[in-house]
């Protein structure tokens, strides 16, 4: 309980003064976007700490390319998730509900209080995403290796209505060992899907260590270009890079755009950066009080 | 009798419900010609994807579409779909509750000479374990027609399952077909033959010789295995006191698995199954198959004088 109880105290704390507006994209200067994406770091480190348990790692090394794409590019209503305008996101990844979680509160779709009961019996935060439990949830996720099918299948049915909604998906470095999403990478090519962006984020790292060590991925980009993608690499925690990255990737035609993130796991939390043992543990309240610390500085 | 492939009933209802609902799309994995979708490729190219040999894919891409108000109607052979794709069928489809059809191709036995990695014999097993998914196994072409029809009219995930032989018609265009509820094609007072697929005609004909001799079989076509129509099981195993179950498909985890579990709780009475016996299947003609793993009329008949006797200790 003290968990819990110290977990919603810090999330009523509205440290960055983070506003949620009614539809989006929001347009932000660069400062509030930086401001936007402290505080989702501040909401995965707070969440997992209340849960005792999560996926801080992973989540922080994708929240600047996330931050950046729900503030300024994603279309959507926190009012009304289904609204027909919206463009869609596909977590591959599921066990970035940390993440996810954060960027639903933060742009408005429910109070932020809520990630006080991340992963709690009864909660709708569930450990890994689920659409039955929560409605602005598109799809459930969590058995890696599916998600990039399932945007590349919207990708395909709003090209057949010849409709103008983006679909973006995020999966992770050590997902693309699953079969499955090079099966997706080849027919998302096949198809055209000029309106299907992927965000990849390469940390190099997986549960059991570095991904080069565990089942080499390299070279990633290469691989991409050989199935017909278009590529751009970043630094997946530069909010110029990532801004211009998704620019581009709208502006490509023809073909599906990878955006590779080159990323650090834990990214933000001193203690956490580049550690394989931060995928899936969370912080005690001395850690917890260290993580602030540093997401405040803004190491 | 007139005998006529479950298969086409699958492709000639997409094709009907094409006309008047554009949410239909196609999706095949190189296998369009045996699934007979096919003519639907032809005809609606744009609602019609080959998503080439990746099961996986072909079913994320499906709960893709339905997420932007397509109803995607996959299709391959039912060992790959329900093996190959498990995962996907469940933590994407079924644990999404996504508007995905399925049409499991060749499933039994009778597939023939591909031998045992063709044959689907585990499928109605492993899709009826999933939570939200509805399972339908169709006993002859017109029967396969409407239930393809009916799955589209309910939301959520729906399995179905049609085979490759040509089999019998034991139906009419105009027999009622309602989802979720069996039907008695004779009444009897002896024994209730409970059947699905194939084996319905099979149940009927074992039905009519035993009447020779005279022991009066109720014969009952259960097409959709979930949800199973528990108050027509009950009441029939309570008027009949005896039951035998006809598949084909493995036992184990099947349809005799799924009508013994009504009974035992609900109104145990004796029962006696006829399906595949824990084992896999092998190259052969359909009908030679359909003998020598014991799926004929002759083998219902041999369970039924058994079922008997026990009823009767």
């Amino acid at each position: 309980m003290k968990r819990r109880e110290l977990g919603l105290e810090l999330l009523m704390d509205n440290l960055y003064n983070i506003k949620a507006y009614p539809e989006y994209p929001a347009k932000l200067e660069k400062e509030e976007v930086k401001r936007f994406c402290q505080q989702i770091r501040r909401d995965i480190v707070v969440s997992t700490f209340s849960a005792g348990s999560g996926h801080p790692g992973g989540s922080l090394s994708a929240a600047d390319m996330f931050g950046v794409l729900w503030s300024n590019f994603l279309k959507h209503k926190p009012s009304d998730p289904f609204w027909d305008g919206r463009d869609h996101v596909i977590y591959s990844k599921g066990h970035v509900t940390p993440l996810i979680y954060s960027l639903y509160a933060e742009t408005g779709y429910y109070n932020r209080s809520l990630l006080s009961t991340f992963r709690e019996f009864g909660s709708p935060l569930q450990g890994h995403p689920a659409n039955s439990k929560l409605d602005c949830i598109e799809v459930s996720s969590g058995s890696l290796g599916q998600g990039l099918s399932i945007a590349a299948g919207i990708a395909m049915g709003l090209k057949q209505d010849g409709k103008p909604n983006q679909v973006y998906a995020l999966c992770g470095d050590g997902e693309s060992q699953e079969g499955q999403i090079w099966e997706a990478i080849m027919s998302s090519a096949h198809f055209h899907l000029d309106n299907l962006t992927l965000f990849f984020d390469y940390n190099n790292l997986e549960i059991d260590g570095f991904v080069e060590d565990i089942m080499g991925i390299a070279p990633i980009e290469d691989k991409f270009k050989s199935f017909n993608w278009h590529t751009i690499v970043i630094d997946a925690h530069n909010i110029d890079e990532i801004n211009n990255g998704i620019q581009t990737a709208l502006s490509n035609t023809d073909r599906p755009t990878v955006i590779i993130g080159r990323s650090i796991k834990g990214k933000g939390v001193s203690y956490m950066e580049n550690q394989a043992g931060w995928h899936g543990r969370a912080p005690n309240e001395e850690e917890l009080k260290i993580a602030l610390e540093d997401i405040n500085r803004g190491i | 009798m007139e005998k006529k492939a479950t298969r086409f009933g699958y492709s000639d209802a997409l094709m009907d419900m094409a006309k008047t609902d554009d949410r239909i799309v196609v999706l095949d994995a190189d296998l369009s010609k045996s699934t007979t979708t096919v003519g639907f490729h032809k005809k609606y190219p744009k609602r019609s994807y080959n998503i080439g040999i990746a099961e996986q894919n072909m079913l994320g891409s499906a709960a893709g579409l339905s997420l932007t108000g397509k109803i995607p109607y996959v299709s391959t052979y039912g060992v790959f779909v329900s093996g190959r794709a498990y995962d996907q069928i469940r933590t994407t489809i079924c644990y999404s509750n996504l508007n995905v059809k399925i049409g499991g191709a060749h499933g039994g036995i009778s597939v023939g000479p591909d031998g045992a990695t063709h044959q689907a014999l585990e499928e109605i097993g492993l899709m009826r374990g999933l939570p939200n998914m509805t399972v339908i196994v169709p006993c002859d072409y017109h029967e396969t027609y409407k239930a393809t029809k009916a799955s589209a009219s309910i939301p959520g995930p729906v399995y179905i399952r049609f085979g490759r032989e040509a089999i019998p018609i034991v139906t009419k265009p105009d027999t009622p077909f309602v989802l979720g509820k069996g039907q008695v094609y004779k009444d009897g007072r002896d024994v209730s033959i409970i059947a699905c697929g194939s084996l319905v005609y099979e149940a009927l004909v074992a039905a009519e010789s035993l009447k020779t001799e005279g022991i009066h079989c109720k014969v009952i076509n259960i097409h959709t295995i979930k949800p199973m129509d528990k108050e027509l099981i009950i009441k029939s195993a309570q008027e009949t006191g005896a039951i035998v179950t006809a598949e084909e498909h493995q036992i184990m985890t099947g349809f005799g698995s799924a009508i013994s579990e009504v009974i035992v709780q609900n109104c145990p009475v004796p029962i006696e199954m006829v399906g595949i016996n824990d084992t896999f299947g092998e190259s052969g003609t359909p009908d030679e198959l359909m003998e020598a793993y014991h799926l004929t009329s002759n083998d219902i008949i041999e369970k039924v004088k058994k079922v008997i006797k026990r009823k009767k200790s």
